[in-house]
């Protein structure tokens, strides 16, 4: 009894000693670290010009990511971040791209159509472009009396980046609109500064000047004559124009 | 003691105390009743009892201070039996009660109280029918119109009926082509005689022209009518859009924006010509010219380098210099008509848009609005005042109201004169500094009206396609 006692005096009295140096040791313990910040999500976009080829024709592939580090596109392999590569694919192909990054995964595809058809013949201002712009450059919408542009804008400003990098040939006008509420000339001047603002953001980008013509419309030529919010959203914006 | 400027004459206005005295100044015209007339304006400092209130509604009535003149005006009779007479007849008589009736400065006595037998000449007049009860006028306008050896001819007088021993004030004779244009413009100048000598010496607004865009051809173009909105017809033939005259203070041109191939540009038009004259390109969104009193110089909103401010240039597009750093955008100037040294114009450089003066050197940028939606200023003949479109009290996501508002420059009280919902924007004066015109949404699309400016006697000028942006002329 005695042994024993003493034996568990001994632990407490040396766990004691134990803890009192810990306690008496000058270095306070560390706070623990502030958690890392959450990794942002990786984008990724891909796109192919042109999107019809004859067999034996080639194509371009083009595409952008962010925040990834380990970036691949299905029957191609492991490519750079950023990048293009021209592709002669013998039968129609969806080329899909997978990018990874410490804040998740995204993916991206395009089509890339082989035909026996020829393609219609290339004028100078060829209508397949035109339709192609009409369908992939995206409008840039603004919040109410407001010419700079939205958070939720910005992804939409990206892709047509994209497009316009991989048409630089391509020169277009922005218009700006604004809803039908309040004063006609105010809503021109207003319209003018957002179709500023849409230049702005592109040549800042990187996309050269001379190819941007700007033009206000104000409340002249709406999208949609509604009184309610929906409409009036439609109608604030930046429209993007073909230029022949 | 606290004043309080009312707006009398009109029904159901909104006001707000507004400071300081406004002394009366009285103008005898003969013999009739004391009329008071601030300035070519019809408000009127009156002493009351200071009320807790502020947003009361204004009665009409006597009781207030000032009494239009009682005015009988019995339709002109034909001088003989020319088949001609009876449509010139007609238009001469609907015009002229339109004019006096809307001048602001007489009250016309009901017809229903004139005697049966009316006089075109001035032994046919019977005294005690009309300064009696129940016309208890205190002038009578009356006379004959026909068609003489070919001629259309009017004669007219104006006689104060109170003083039998010798009552004539006017007696005129107007001789013209037998045509109803000319018929309309005989009218027209004699209610201006009338109501030159009856409203204070201030010139008659009945030969004053409005210039102002229609759609009604397919594209929005220029425009101008009467005042009355007879003769409306087209301007511009440019097949584009042209938006926002302004006729200079000669009337000999109008400056107006339109959409060219290189964007909104500055555009000229001769009056006297008939057609656009060349005027310089500035590049950029250029918008919302405005003449100086004097007629040298313009001042407009361009965003030629790089968002839209306020620039001045000479009448002849030389001299391009720039008024306003900002944020902007900035639109919409306008002089102050009787000095020309200040500016009024809107900027959104803190949000939503707001009326701003800058002196003409473009120092001393002063804001005039303190909240909501504020466009479209408009400078008062007198110098005194302003009239803008506002949409006070205006919230996210809330369309508002949009009203024409008075507003004091001194003092920046304001008056609403607009009460009826709806959009009202682009209210212009008068020469004479009595009435306003303005588009309005109210009748379901965009059409322009004439008001006096205290808010009564509105009534509709245009009734076809869409109509905006109206502006007076000068005289």
């Amino acid at each position: 009894m005695k042994h024993q006692s003493l034996r568990v005096l001994a632990t407490v009295v040396s766990l004691a000693a134990v803890l009192m140096l810990g306690a008496c040791h000058k270095k306070t313990a560390p706070p623990p670290p502030p958690p890392p910040p959450a990794p942002s999500s990786p984008t990724a976009a891909i796109s192919v010009s042109p999107d019809t080829i004859q067999p034996g024709q080639s194509a371009t592939l083009t595409w952008q990511t962010s925040n990834a580090t380990d970036v691949s596109i299905d029957g191609i392999g492991a490519v750079q971040p950023s990048g293009s590569q021209q592709v002669t694919p013998a039968d129609s192909i969806t080329y899909h791209l997978v990018a990874k990054g410490s804040g998740g995964t995204q993916e991206a595809t395009t089509r890339l159509t082989v035909t026996q058809a020829p393609p219609p013949t290339a004028m100078t201002s060829s209508p397949t472009e035109e339709d192609l712009f009409g369908r992939t450059v995206k409008d840039i919408y603004f919040d109410y009396d407001k010419s700079d542009i939205r958070g939720d804008q910005q992804a939409s400003v990206q892709s047509d980046m994209l497009f316009l990098n991989q048409h630089p040939n391509i020169g277009f006008t922005v218009e700006g609109h604004c809803d039908d509420r309040g004063s006609t000339e105010y809503n021109l001047a207003l319209g003018d500064q957002r179709a500023s603002a849409v230049k702005n953001a592109l040549t800042t980008a990187g996309i050269n000047a001379s190819r941007i013509k700007t033009i206000s419309y104000g409340k002249e030529k709406p999208f949609c004559l509604e009184e309610n919010e929906a409409c009036w959203q439609q109608n604030r914006r930046g429209h993007f124009v073909y230029q022949k | 003691m606290s004043y309080r400027v009312c707006l009398c004459l009109g029904s159901r206005n909104r006001y707000k105390r507004m400071g300081d005295t406004h002394k009366t100044v009285p103008r005898f015209t003969f013999g009739a009743p004391l009329l008071s007339v601030l300035s070519g304006l019809i408000l009127v400092a009156s002493v009351l009892a200071p009320s807790s209130s502020a947003q009361d509604w204004v009665r009409t009535g006597s009781g207030l201070g000032v009494e239009k003149v009682r005015l009988a005006v019995p339709d002109f009779k034909p001088s003989n039996n020319d088949p001609q007479n009876d449509p010139l007849l007609k238009t001469f008589n609907d015009t002229f009660w339109n004019d006096l009736d809307n001048s602001g400065v007489v009250e016309l006595v009901s017809k229903s109280f004139y005697p049966l037998q009316v006089p075109g000449q001035p032994p046919e007049v019977t005294f005690p029918a009309w300064n009696a009860p129940p016309s208890n006028a205190a002038m009578l306008a009356f006379g004959n119109v026909g068609v003489v050896t070919g001629k259309l001819t009017v004669q007219g007088w104006l006689y104060d009926v109170k003083n039998t021993a010798s009552p004539e004030v006017l007696g005129k004779q107007y001789t013209d082509v037998p045509t109803i244009d000319a018929a309309r413009v005989i009218a027209h100048k004699f209610a201006d005689e009338i109501i030159f000598r009856l409203g204070g010496g201030i010139p008659g607004i009945a030969e004053s022209k409005i210039y102002f865009v229609s759609d009604r051809s397919g594209h929005k173009e220029i425009w101008v009518m009467d005042y009355d909105g007879s003769n409306q017809r087209q301007l511009t033939h440019l097949g584009s859009d042209s938006l926002s005259p302004r006729v200079s203070p000669d009337g000999s041109r109008l400056a107006f924006s339109s959409l060219t191939k290189s964007g909104w540009d500055i555009l000229m038009y001769s009056v006297d010509l008939n057609r656009v004259v060349s005027f310089p390109r500035f590049g950029g969104t250029n918008l919302s010219p405005a003449w100086s009193p004097d007629g040298a110089r313009l001042a407009l909103s361009s965003s030629r380098g790089g968002n839209s401010q306020i620039y001045v240039c000479d009448a002849s597009g030389a001299n391009l210099h720039r008024l306003t750093s900002n944020r902007g955008p900035d639109v919409g100037p306008v002089w102050n008509r009787k000095t020309g040294a200040q500016i009024a114009f809107v900027s959104g450089s803190t949000g939503l848009p707001q009326v701003y003066t800058i002196e003409a050197d473009g120092t001393n940028e002063q804001r005039m609005t303190d909240q909501g939606y504020a466009v479209s200023p408009n400078w008062s003949p007198n110098g005194q005042f302003l009239t803008l479109a506002w949409i006070r009290k205006y919230g996210p996501g809330q369309p508002g109201s949009s009203d024409i508002y008075l507003m004091d420059i001194a003092s920046k009280q304001w008056v609403q004169l607009t009460h009826d919902g709806g959009r009202n924007d682009y209210p212009s004066w008068s020469p004479d500094g009595r009435h306003i015109v303005f588009e309005s949404k109210r009748s379901g699309k965009e059409e322009i009206w004439m008001m006096l400016a205290d808010g009564s006697k509105l009534h509709q000028l245009t009734f076809t396609g869409r109509n905006t942006q109206p502006n007076w002329s000068w005289k």
